[in-house]
């Protein structure tokens, strides 16, 4: 035993992070379980479409439950806390709000950054834990050459998650654990089944937490509704790249760059959603090839790696969580841009780079660093 | 081992050993159903009338006028429910407990059920109902009238005797949810003038799962459960005879409490309450809520400013003091308090808010150490949270 420190994990109630309060427990760590309300599932029920009994997978009680019942067999303390509030300021408006923009937003990366690794931890620094440990796939190092913490890719590079994590500051990073960054997923279940943990076959999650069955659409016209503010005049043009109008769309919101299907047109060949014009309502539409280009901006940009970026990079860029990453230059974007914008130029042409979504930097397994795709410039 | 002290007592309440002593016999050598006629019937029926005159003494009315329950919830509902029909008007006030808040909620929401109109009356920054709000509120089909007595989450007693006296005038039914009250101060049902009053077993040291409902004599009730005629028709079911039987020790306990002299639990409570609030009063940027209103005598609620309440209530609990704040929602997380919210506070400071309630079991000793831990621990949260500043106390 190196040292005990006091630990609160995140817990969900899933296999990962309660292997992870199991593993810390079994190293003699004083952990504190904590589990965060995020989301009322019942809240939208019966709006717009969402029925009167939703099942959602975000905060419900079941999670609660299962989360519950793994402190208790490892006797350990728990708590729920409430984050309701920020978690609609920070995470669900912005995601309404970049669909209704046109973009593809990431509402986990959000989440990362502004609840687990914000609030969260700022709950555990005050009820006494020094560091906070997640069931993220991704490894966190101190490097003493660089005197940086540094975010790299898992051992299991199929569950790699960092590319939601690229938000996070040195000063996050410097609390933050993720023990699960060496193992794979059969080894983490077998974990939780050595621990007799009563969810150690429970299946994984994938669906955004607090959209029902994944239906974003719908989830978007609920919580408009609830809220009063259907937006109107959103309806708008579906125009080819060469600007001809081929039809009518009925807000920019149902659409996402790269999509081919629910158009609404029938044309000889096969076509795609290429760009999306939030000022004129227009969604350009056009063949497979013209989803591709070179180049991309980033904004709001966040290093990891290296302070700040005096020259141009040679690194690997992924453009969304199943994207393998690609070689790529990264270099900032000039006088011109904001300090934290950066310029990414591709070795080869990507498909669909999509406004809203995230461009994460990779120097082999280190995360550079990451920021916010931005609209093509027009 | 952690020591751990329990001041939580407004949620639920140890029950006393003499309480679990009365109770012990009915789990074993007297498990007779108290409908039966033979011995083993007539013993317990016997007990549950024993604990009902208990009950009416507390409550100063007859056996007859009490009618027991699975506990407050119940017996809230079983008033409204009990008493609201289509087209009926009901009163009701903002800081209601949610069994009465629900159930309001409920008989305006589905027509198909009641269609009631239910008008909220709002409190004061002391957290008090102004009898001349309910007035004003009357309308020629309002049915009933349901305000608590003292409220769970700052202890402020309500103007009761004041609104007894309106509703008579008006002759329409009173209910009031005295659950926070009941063994914390004295209560006549005719001083109060209410037709309807409910109690709960284990806020007065009894058990959990068992409660009454005083209903005047000649007030009808529709009943929520159907069976047999238990309880005069009124609430069908088999009697939970160690229940009624701890309940009714536990009436009999709080009401020897109020005969007793002054070096007696009650006094002694009082008195530790007040030091610990006097206590943390002194700790910089706090208050007192429901400050300059009448409270029962074991409740204490304090703002301080800065921190949130959840994770000061998390913090002391690892340090093995338990207390609480707000209402905690089904996953166990705490919601904003619609009680301090209806007084007025600032949403920062309503979860900058902590409720402190003692029981009959507490010591100044259980005081001392509460207070041995939260100023350290209010500061600690102060210098980690974001938005407190010491320079934000000079604005």
């Amino acid at each position: 035993m190196l040292n005990t420190e006091t630990i609160a994990v995140a817990m969900s109630g899933g296999v990962d992070s309660s292997a992870v309060a199991a593993m810390l427990r079994a190293e003699g760590h004083n952990v504190i379980g904590l589990t965060m309300q995020l989301w009322n599932q019942r809240r939208l029920a019966g709006h717009e479409g969402m029925p009167e009994s939703v099942q959602g997978r975000c905060c419900s009680i079941d999670d609660v439950y299962d989360a519950r019942r793994v402190a208790e067999t490892l006797g350990i303390p728990y708590y729920v806390v409430n984050h309701e509030e920020r978690f609609e300021r920070d995470v669900v408006r912005p995601f309404v709000e970049e669909y209704l923009a046109g973009r593809t937003p990431i509402p986990c990366s959000l989440c990362n950054n502004h609840l687990k690794f914000d609030q969260l931890l700022i709950v555990a620094q005050q009820i006494g834990a020094d560091k906070i440990a997640t069931g993220h796939y991704a490894q966190v190092v101190f490097d003493e050459q660089l005197n940086r913490w540094l975010l790299k890719r898992p051992a299991d590079k199929s569950k790699d998650q960092t590319y939601f994590l690229f938000g996070l500051t040195q000063e996050q990073l410097s609390r933050t654990l993720f023990p699960l960054g060496g193992m794979t997923k059969p080894e983490v279940r077998e974990l939780a089944r050595k621990h007799r943990l009563a969810i150690a076959e429970k299946p994984d999650s994938q669906e955004i937490c607090f959209v029902p069955g994944g239906d974003y659409k719908r989830f978007l016209e609920a919580y408009l509704s609830e809220q009063g503010d259907m937006p109107t005049g959103i309806a708008g043009e579906m125009v080819t790249t060469d600007g001809k109008v081929i039809g009518e769309h009925a807000g920019v919101h149902n659409f996402t760059v790269g999509q081919r299907k629910g158009l609404g047109v029938a044309t000889g060949s096969p076509l795609y959603v290429i760009q999306i014009n939030n000022d004129t309502r227009q969604v350009v539409v056009g063949k497979d090839e013209e989803l591709y280009s070179r180049t991309l901006r980033a904004r709001r940009v966040n290093l990891i790696s290296t302070a700040e970026l005096r020259e141009p990079m040679r690194v690997a860029v992924k453009i969304r969580h199943r994207h393998q990453p690609a070689p790529a230059i990264i270099e900032s974007a000039g006088e011109s841009a904001g300090p934290d914008e950066i310029q990414v130029t591709f070795d080869e042409p990507q498909r669909a780079l999509t406004p809203g979504q995230a461009a994460v930097f990779y120097d082999g397994d280190i995360v550079v660093g990451g920021g916010w795709i931005e609209n093509p410039a027009p | 081992m952690l020591r751990r002290v329990y001041l939580d007592n407004n949620a639920t309440t140890p029950v006393l050993p003499e309480v679990l002593e009365a109770m012990r016999r009915y789990f074993g050598e007297h498990f007779g159903n108290a409908s039966s006629i033979h011995h083993h019937g007539q013993e317990t029926r016997a007990a549950v009338e024993r604990a009902r005159e208990s009950v009416a003494a507390l409550l100063g009315c007859r056996a007859s006028e009490v009618v027991f329950t699975s506990g407050g919830t119940e017996g809230d509902n079983l008033a409204i429910f009990g008493l609201a029909r289509k087209g009926d008007h009901v009163i009701a006030s903002t800081i209601e407990h949610h069994a009465v808040l629900n159930s309001c909620k409920y008989l305006s929401k589905y027509p198909g059920m009641a269609a009631c109109e239910v008008t909220y009356v709002p409190v004061d920054g002391c957290g008090l109902v102004d009898p001349a709000d309910v007035k004003r509120a009357l309308r020629p089909n309002t049915k009933l009238i349901t305000i608590m007595l003292a409220n769970n989450e700052t202890g402020v007693v309500q103007p009761v005797a004041e609104i007894g006296k309106i509703a008579a005038e008006a002759d329409i039914y009173f209910h009031t949810d005295a659950v926070q009250a009941a063994g914390k101060i004295p209560i006549d049902v005719n001083e109060i003038g209410c037709d309807l009053l409910t109690i709960s077993g284990h806020k007065i040291h009894g058990p959990q799962g068992v409660g009454a409902l005083y209903v005047r004599k000649g007030t009808w009730l529709e009943p929520m459960l159907y069976g047999g005629s238990h309880e005069r028709s009124r609430r069908a079911g088999t009697e939970n005879v160690p229940g009624i039987v701890g309940l009714g020790k536990a009436a009999e306990l709080a009401r020897a409490g109020f005969e007793r002299g002054d070096d007696h639990a009650d006094q002694k409570m009082a008195a530790a309450r007040d030091h610990l609030e006097r206590e943390l009063l002194e700790i910089e940027a706090t208050g007192l809520n429901g400050e300059g209103a009448p409270r029962v005598p074991n409740t204490t609620n304090i703002y301080f400013d800065g921190i949130e309440g959840e994770a000061l209530v998390i913090a002391l609990d690892l340090k093995g003091l338990a207390v609480s704040t707000g209402a905690a929602c089904s996953s166990g997380a705490i919601e904003p308090s619609h009680v301090l919210t209806a007084m007025g506070l600032r949403p920062d400071r309503a979860r900058a808010s902590i409720r402190f309630s003692l029981g009959k079991q507490n010591t100044p000793e259980d005081v001392d150490f509460a207070l041995a831990l939260i100023p350290e621990t209010v500061e600690r949260l102060r210098e980690l949270s974001p938005v407190w500043s010491k320079n934000a106390l000079s604005i």
